[in-house]
């Protein structure tokens, strides 16, 4: 009898000591594979660590699509998790979301907590700030586009991997010439097929994508990338697909493999397929700014990011709003972000922890790390370059994705191709402009 | 002397009925009429904004041509997965029921495909089919034939009605074997000694019996096309390239999941649920009459 007494006051001791340590859980959902995971996983350790009020626990939800579409899935369910990872082009979606999304000048300034936007590099920040600068998703992973090379298939094509092409006729001529020394399936190929060949190609050239600033100012943009630049380099893309001196290697990044294996020697793609690159590829490579044509006026002007920005979701509690405030300043440390910028070839966001790094002289012996900042901001942003933000970007990729594919199958011309994609996705925008604007 | 079931409570019989019609009211008829119920509204990703539009979705899909060839895309795709695993399904169930060495291992062999989850299935076949990674693939390129579903409707359709049929066979050779197996030896025998050779007796006696079988198969197999495949196709193709593979089913996953469109990819699942109705219906109606039982 005095046992079991014994064991009701041990069993209600136990239940009332967990109450008394109640951390507070912050749920980070995100889409990092590999070894960003291993990063991830890493600064929440040493978040957790650093202190004991707050406890950050990252979960891998599927890839940028399916993380936020898990979000947004929740948010409807009533149980939204804390920071979601949306990629770049989930910006105009969220958004929008008034109520369901808390801006991150908001969140910084209720807790409390040292935020200055002017410490953040302006090219990453413009993109996720509203017109007048409010920050309002926290930019976590920004890479750009950058071409990588094979150097050990370009000497033995007979080019000088120090002297990388720096146009696209140049790399029309770089890729023929390794295809006639062997590399006869892939002269060139890219990756996130819109990404390289719409978006990042008419910010790299000057030329928009939509009115309004690529929709920075406002839903009401309409596209507008079928112009005769436009044309012509999808043009030239259909006719090498002929005899795949350009390959097209799908619509996202699964064909990133063909570079890393050595079957395509010049491959357009994320600047954080760093990563995988120092992990896998068993040749000599590199990596240079895109190309661009030398007839284009003011080309080459600036790259926009990609990657992902950290949304925080609405409805929460103020003590659990400001642990994410502290966790984002946790970030934010220069020496953090210089750590992470080595480990993963994601950019630093912050001015301080580029130019510790440029200092510190790193850049000498990795200069494919500098690459992608030295694209960011090559030029003053114009209207054409600061970024770009258009609704249900997803389904806009898709069908851009299909034109592009009908044309490089022969199916329709470049012209037509590039039409359709204009006039289909204008229909999508106007669609998405009624859903936001009451 | 008739079975019949004879309950002594007037509630019994509702009492164990009940928890079936719990489930199906949950799972199916609650989601179905949601689906309705949405497909008249139009509301942004987060369902903050709703708007009722009575059949604005509607007009907005039927308005769209890419929805016309996504509807013969899946015509063709049903049709070819349909065709292709049942014949081959009978075709192995014939010759798995002959006396042979090993038959309990043949079977076993022939069924197991059946257990393999759709997405897995397209994984399997992309190992084999992927222009860059595939083993099949470079055969192919080796014999000179030009193979890339990345960019060529064609193969990619053959890819994936390749990998979506390979799994049907199985549960078709399973409900065929059985079906075989039921058929009396001595009208066989009959007529292997009036002399008719083994086609025509497949053809004139063996075939006609199986017909409630073939039927029932016949039935399933539309419903596995329109609606199982999805895994197929997400692992394999994404829809892609330029919706050469966008079945019906997977247009409501793009639109809805991907593209955030509720409202209209609800429409799409009406549409789809009136389809696969409309189907089954005839297949009952018009096919059922020629089947004997």
């Amino acid at each position: 009898m005095s046992f079991r007494k014994f064991a009701y006051g041990a069993a209600a001791s136990l239940l009332l000591t967990t109450a008394a340590h109640a951390q507070i859980e912050i749920n980070w959902w995100h889409a990092m594979t590999g070894g960003n995971n291993d990063v991830i996983v890493k600064l929440a350790n040493e978040f957790n660590e650093s202190q004991k009020e707050y406890k950050v626990v990252p979960s891998y939800k599927g890839s940028y699509p399916d993380t936020m579409n898990a979000g947004i899935a929740a948010f409807r369910a009533g149980n939204a998790p804390h920071i979601m990872q949306v990629f770049e082009v989930g910006t105009a979606t969220m958004m929008a979301a008034t109520g369901a999304v808390k801006p991150v000048h908001v969140l910084m300034k209720e807790a409390g907590e040292k935020f200055d936007p002017n410490a953040y590099l302006a090219a990453i920040t413009g993109y996720y700030s509203t017109a007048k600068g409010e920050m309002l998703s926290f930019p976590f992973n920004s890479s750009s586009m950058v071409m990588w090379l094979n150097n050990d298939a370009l000497t033995k094509a007979g080019l000088d991997p120090a002297k990388p092409p720096k146009t696209w006729p140049e790399v029309f001529e770089a890729a023929k010439k390794l295809k006639a020394s062997g590399k006869d399936s892939c002269g060139f190929s890219t990756a996130w097929v819109t990404w390289a060949h719409i978006e990042q190609f008419s910010a790299w050239h000057n030329v928009p994508i939509g009115s309004e600033s690529n929709g920075l100012g406002g839903f009401n943009t309409v596209l507008s990338f079928n112009s005769p630049l436009h044309v012509q380099h999808l043009e030239n893309l259909v006719n090498l697909q002929k005899d795949k001196t350009f390959d097209y290697s799908g619509r996202t990044n699964t064909g990133e493999g063909r570079f890393t294996s050595g079957e395509c020697a010049i491959f357009l793609t994320s600047s954080g397929f760093f990563g995988n690159v120092k992990n896998n590829a068993k040749f000599n490579w590199s990596n240079a700014p895109m190309p661009y044509y030398p007839d284009a006026k003011g080309a080459p002007q600036n790259s926009i990011i990609g990657g992902a920005s950290l949304w925080v979701m609405g409805g929460k509690k103020p003590d659990e709003y400001k642990g994410v405030a502290k966790f984002f300043s946790f970030l934010s440390d220069t020496d953090r972000q210089v750590a992470i910028h080595k480990a993963s070839g994601y950019l630093p966001i912050t001015k301080a922890a580029y130019a510790k790094t440029k200092e510190s002289g790193y850049y000498k012996d990795a200069p494919y790390l500098e690459t992608p900042l030295l694209e960011l901001t090559n030029k003053e942003p114009t209207a054409n370059s600061r970024g770009l933000r258009f609704g249900n970007m997803v389904q806009l990729r898709d069908l851009w994705s299909e034109e592009i594919e009908a044309a490089l199958g022969g199916k329709k011309s470049a012209k037509q191709a590039l039409d359709d994609a204009v006039s289909r996705g204008n229909a999508m925008l106007r669609q998405f402009e009624r859903t936001v604007s009451r | 002397m008739q079975k019949r079931a004879v309950f002594h409570h007037r509630f019994l019989p509702f009492a164990l009925l009940a928890p079936q019609i719990a489930v199906t009211a949950i799972f199916f008829y609650w989601p179905a009429f949601q689906a309705v119920w949405q497909s008249f509204l139009l509301q942004d990703a987060f369902g903050l904004s709703t708007d009722f539009v009575w059949f604005e979705n509607y007009i907005y899909l039927f308005s769209d041509p890419t929805y016309y060839e996504t509807i013969w895309t899946t015509l063709v795709f049903s049709s070819l997965v349909a065709i292709i695993s049942l014949s081959s399904g009978l075709l192995l169930a014939s010759m798995a029921d002959k006396p042979l060495r090993a038959a309990g291992l043949y079977r076993t062999m022939l069924i197991w495909p059946y257990a393999v989850a759709p997405a897995v299935a397209g994984v399997l076949w992309l190992f084999m089919l992927h222009p860059s990674l595939g083993m099949v693939a470079r055969g192919l390129k080796g014999l000179g034939i030009s193979w890339n579903p990345l960019l060529d409707g064609t193969d990619a359709m053959t890819m994936v009605v390749l990998a979506a049929a390979w799994k049907q066979i199985s549960y078709n050779f399973l409900f065929f074997l059985a079906g075989l197996a039921a058929i009396p030896r001595s009208v066989i025998e009959a007529a292997a000694i009036d002399g008719a050779r083994s086609t025509r007796r497949f053809w004139t006696i063996v075939f006609p019996l199986l017909t409630p079988t073939a039927f029932f198969l016949l039935v399933v197999n539309i419903v596995y096309a329109f609606f199982d495949t999805f895994g197929v196709i997400d692992a394999m193709t994404q829809g892609g390239p330029a919706q050469a593979t966008q079945t019906l089913v997977y247009r409501v996953y793009a639109d809805g999941r991907l593209g955030g469109d509720l409202g209209g990819s609800a429409a799409q699942s009406v549409i789809l649920m009136m389809i696969v109705i409309a189907l089954t219906s005839i297949q009952f109606r018009y096919i059922e009459r020629k089947v004997n039982y």
